[in-house]
């Protein structure tokens, strides 16, 4: 029996897998993990690399010497260090902005709307993602455009809309990410212990009271989850801002203008947002929210 | 009115077609240990649940020392409840969640920490107040409930059925525990349970609920030994019910009888009534079940029907009862543990 098992390769594997438990999950892991390896990180280790070579000025030929010249300009270039805080502030501004709009229809979506109609108006909710980034893109730009819909509807006010610029790319990349945020909300909100809610009102706290101790802190962690999509996704984005941004410039278009010219320059221009999300992910880390990712 | 904790007058309550809780009249006195007693779905969580303000009824009133709190909102009353999962919030310490009740009502830092770990104390978790909740286990999680619930001190404390995820060892620790701590502390505790033995031993007064009425109220004592319906004498303890023709016969007059399996003797069949009051039926042993402390008999009665007898093993050995089947016995009782019920 042993030497007939031995010989049998697939058995002789399964008696390996058995004694040895601990290769299985590596067995089972090895074609994403190759496929993560070399495909991602791969391509994140030659961006870091090439970001050290340089560009010969007359040929646009990229030259493969080492130099840490492209970070150093990246550092003491006032309009670098301009595009980059003013990205971190565009990243910032749309995720503050989408909790304080998820918040509500979340809070609607999973506690006051009927349970019968839930499903339905997360559905809803969903159903802007199944379209098109750049329809909806353009058809901000038709909204924010002169005389457009926005223009119209807040002309009886004496207002104009918002016209093409840094304030039209944070409410179309806000429109965009959305329902990145009102998802987890939605989760972590009808997930909240009913009993939770009763308690605190037994030991005498009225609604906001238990809204500020109890609700928030529970659901904290999944709008920091939602964060990391809004703040990832704003932070990458260069094609909004293009279409709805008149002349602003994010790190995601000094990163697509520079492709063609000087591409270790871009390649530098490229690691910042790595830098910055990995900075972010760290800082929210605590919450907890990455746990429920 | 003094001395009345709470008052319940013609409360009804429905969700949908049928009514949880149809037409509750009771009170509930100061400093009493009261249990509500009654099968799964017969409404006990949604009377505690009218009472502490989480549902508001169709019909009726509830008063508590006095004071109409029907329309009230849960935090205007002074009333806290341990509820059936405990309902601890994960996201604070075990001190925080005892503190949380004084932290809401303002009571300064200093004086609220201290109160807490004295309530800590009292359902001796000292030490635990740094843990999450889920760090602790079932019976550790219970009396942080208890603690939350009690370190307010209000007038009720509704426990819903507090021990209900316990093993049988903790329940009846934490039943000695939780009784004794009512002692001390003197508070109303409105117990809910569908334990018959857990309202029994702990209660000073029981209040059976059957489909949403109460179907009888009284002392542990009054519950078990004159059971006022057939469904109070079968759910609270063992009962046998005679009616009909075999209740006549046996009781002398007609009517629906119930008699407790450990008042009835098993004799032979030669021994006489001893004295006037006792009642005899004579029979053949069905059935004997040896339960270690006593046995249990079910005898065929000669006219029809069938009684069981509990006998303490004063005695008698296992072998010995073994040869009991099949034999010929006389029952006696004493007339009076014969209760007649309502029809
Ligand atoms: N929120 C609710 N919605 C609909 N029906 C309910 C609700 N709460 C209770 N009921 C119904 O009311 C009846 C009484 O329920 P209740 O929870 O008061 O019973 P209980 O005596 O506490 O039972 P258990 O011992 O199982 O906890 C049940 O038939 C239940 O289905
Ligand atoms: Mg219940």
């Amino acid at each position: 029996m042993r030497t007939e098992a031995g010989r049998d390769p697939g058995r002789r594997l399964a008696a390996i897998l058995r004694r040895r438990p601990r290769l299985r999950p590596v067995l089972l892991l090895t074609a994403p993990l190759l496929w993560l390896t070399v495909l991602y990180l791969g391509s994140l280790a030659v961006l870091f690399v090439s970001a050290f070579w340089t560009t010969d000025s007359f040929t646009s030929q990229v030259v493969k010497v080492w130099t840490t010249d492209n970070f150093h300009a990246l550092l003491t270039t006032p309009v670098y260090r301009q595009v980059v805080l003013r990205s971190v502030a565009v990243a910032l501004a749309v995720t503050v902005l989408c909790v304080l709009l998820a918040f509500p229809v979340a809070f609607y979506t999973a506690r006051v709307a009927p349970p019968r109609r839930r499903p339905l108006l997360v559905a809803a909710i969903l159903t802007p993602l199944w379209a098109s980034y750049l329809v909806k893109v353009y058809a901000w730009r038709l909204i924010l455009s002169e005389g457009g819909l926005a223009d119209w509807m807040l002309a009886p006010f004496g207002l104009r809309g918002p016209g093409y610029g840094l304030p039209a790319t944070v409410l179309t990349l806000t429109y965009l990410w959305l329902p990145y945020m009102i998802l987890p909300l939605h989760t972590a909100l009808e997930q909240l212990p009913a009993g939770l809610l009763d308690a605190s009102a037994d030991l005498g706290a009225r609604p906001a009271r238990t809204f500020r101790s109890v609700v928030l802190p529970l659901v904290l962690p999944s709008a920091a989850a939602g964060s990391v999509f809004t703040f990832s996704l704003s932070l990458g984005d260069y094609i909004t801002v293009q279409i709805v941004g008149g002349k602003t410039q994010l790190i995601g278009n000094l990163v697509y203008s520079h492709i063609d010219l000087d591409l270790p320059m871009a390649a530098a221009l490229g690691t910042v947002p790595v830098a910055v999300i990995v900075l972010y992910l760290l800082a929210i880390r605590r919450t907890g929210a990455l746990d429920n990712l | 009115m003094e001395g009345i904790a709470i008052r319940l007058q013609g409360l009804w309550k429905s969700f949908g077609q049928t009514p949880a809780v149809g037409g509750v009249d009771l009170e509930i006195r100061d400093g009493e240990f009261f249990s509500l007693l009654g099968p799964s779905g017969s409404g006990k969580t949604t009377l505690l649940r009218l009472i502490a303000g989480f549902e508001t009824p169709d019909q009726g009133r509830i008063e508590l020392a006095g004071q109409e709190v029907t329309g009230l909102a849960p935090y205007e009353r002074d009333v806290h409840t341990v509820f059936q999962d405990y309902a601890l919030f994960p996201h604070m310490t075990v001190e925080q969640n005892v503190a949380y009740g004084l932290r809401v009502r303002k009571v300064p830092k200093a004086e609220r920490l201290a109160r807490a770990r004295q309530a800590l104390a009292e359902v001796r978790l000292e030490g635990y107040g740094r843990r999450r909740p889920d760090r602790l286990s079932g019976g550790q999680r219970q009396r942080v409930a208890l603690a939350r619930a009690l370190v307010g001190r209000p007038r009720v404390l509704l426990l819903d059925e507090p021990l209900g995820a316990l093993d049988l060892k903790l329940r009846q620790q934490m039943q000695v525990e939780l009784k004794a701590l009512q002692r001390e502390v003197g508070i109303t505790f409105v117990l809910v349970t569908h334990d018959q033995e857990e309202a029994l031993t702990m209660s000073d007064r029981i209040a059976v609920v059957d489909r949403g009425r109460i179907a009888q109220t009284g002392t542990p004592a009054e519950i078990y030994e004159r059971p006022a319906t057939a469904f109070v004498a079968s759910f609270v303890g063992v009962s046998n019910l005679l009616d009909g023709e075999t209740a006549h016969r046996i009781a002398g007059s007609p009517g629906t009888y119930s008699i407790r399996p450990e008042k009835i003797r098993v004799l032979t069949e030669s021994a006489g009534p001893e004295e006037p009051e006792h009642a005899t039926a004579t029979g053949t042993v069905a059935e004997v079940v040896y339960l270690g402390d006593a046995t249990r008999f079910v005898v065929d009665l000669d006219g029809g029907g069938r009684l069981t007898a509990l006998q303490q093993n004063l005695e008698t050995s296992s072998a010995e009862v073994a040869a009991y089947r099949g034999t010929r016995v006389r029952l006696r009782w004493h007339r009076r543990h014969a209760v007649r019920l309502p029809s």
